[in-house]
C-alpha cells in the first residue's frame, strides 16, 4: 500500500466515522462537533483530489458558516448538555435496514458499471480557469447561472431576517 | 492498488445512505438538518470525482459543485430562521410538536 492510498483510507474512516456519529450520537451539541469533522474530512478528500479551490469553498462554507450557524441554533433552542431521547426501536431498525439494502443496491450498480473516461486534454481546476470560466460571457460560461445565485442569496437573507424578527405587539 | 472512481462513489454512496438514516430516525429539526448536509455533501462529492477521472477536459463539476454550496448555505440559513420561529410559538423544535397544519 502506498502512502496515497494509507491517506485515502484514513480520509474515508474520518468522513464516514463522523458522519454515523453525528446521525447517531444522543447529545445534539457532540452531533454538530462530529458532522464538523465528517466536512473537515470532505474538505481533505477534495484537497487529495486535487481540487484546491473546492476544498477553500467546503472549508470557509461548511465549516466557517454552516457549522457555526447551526451551533449557534443549538444554543438558541436547547438546553445544551441534555440527552436526546431514542428514536423509537421499530423505525430505527426500519430505517438502517431502508438504507442498508439500498446502499447494497447502488453498489452492485456501480460496480457493475463501466465508466469510460474521455480522451480529451486536461484542464487544469486551478482558480484561474474556474474564475474565468464563471464570468465569461461566452458559449460556455455560467454568468447567468452565477447571477441568478446572487439574487437567490439575497432573497434568502432578507427572508431569514423577516422570518425570524421579532414582532412587537403595540401596548394598547 | 489505485484509487479509482468506484472508492470514491462508494464513500459518497455509504455518505448519503448515513445521511438518509438520519434523517429518518431523528424528530430533532436541527439534527435532521445535520443529515440533509451530509446528503448534499455526498452529491458534491460525486460531481467533482466525475469531474476527476472522466471529465477532465471540462469543468463543469467544479461549477455545479460551487452552486450546490452557496445554495446550501442560503437553505440552512431560511431552515434555522424557521426553527428558531417554531421555536418561539411551540417551545420546542421536535417534528412532531409542530403539527398546527397537520390534517
Amino acid at each position: 500500500m502506498s502512502a496515497s492510498t494509507i491517506i485515502f483510507y484514513i480520509l474515508a474512516a474520518v468522513i464516514l466515522g463522523g458522519a454515523l456519529l453525528a446521525v447517531t450520537s444522543r447529545k445534539i451539541f457532540r452531533s454538530a462537533i462530529y458532522l464538523l469533522f465528517s466536512l473537515i474530512g470532505i474538505a481533505g478528500l477534495y484537497f487529495y483530489l486535487s481540487y484546491e479551490f473546492i476544498a477553500a469553498v467546503q472549508i470557509v462554507v461548511y465549516v466557517g458558516g454552516i457549522v457555526v450557524l447551526i451551533i449557534f441554533s443549538i444554543f438558541l433552542t436547547h438546553e445544551s448538555g441534555g440527552d436526546m431521547k431514542a428514536p423509537a426501536i421499530g423505525r430505527a431498525i426500519f430505517s438502517a435496514l431502508a438504507a442498508v439494502f439500498s446502499f447494497a443496491l447502488t453498489m452492485i450498480i456501480i460496480r457493475k458499471q463501466e465508466f469510460f473516461p474521455t480522451t480529451n486534454a486536461a484542464v487544469e481546476p486551478s482558480v484561474h480557469n474556474i474564475g474565468t470560466q464563471m464570468l465569461s460571457t461566452t458559449a460556455h460560461g455560467f454568468i447567468l447561472p452565477f447571477e441568478v445565485v446572487s439574487i437567490l442569496l439575497l432573497t434568502a437573507m432578507i427572508g431569514c431576517i423577516v422570518i425570524a424578527i421579532k414582532t412587537f405587539k403595540p401596548k394598547v | 492498488m489505485n484509487i479509482g472512481l468506484t472508492h470514491i462513489l462508494t464513500i459518497s454512496t455509504a455518505l448519503f445512505f448515513i445521511g438518509i438514516y438520519g434523517f429518518l430516525t431523528r424528530r430533532n429539526m436541527i439534527t435532521m438538518l445535520m443529515a440533509v448536509e451530509l446528503l448534499l455533501n455526498s452529491v458534491n462529492i460525486n460531481f467533482i470525482a466525475f469531474n476527476k477521472f472522466l471529465y477532465h477536459d471540462k469543468l463543469d463539476g467544479v461549477f455545479f459543485t460551487v452552486f450546490i454550496i452557496t445554495i446550501a448555505a442560503a437553505e440552512a440559513a431560511v431552515a434555522i430562521a424557521i426553527i428558531i420561529n417554531l421555536y418561539r410559538h411551540y417551545k420546542s423544535i421536535d417534528v412532531e410538536d409542530a403539527d398546527t397544519m397537520k390534517f
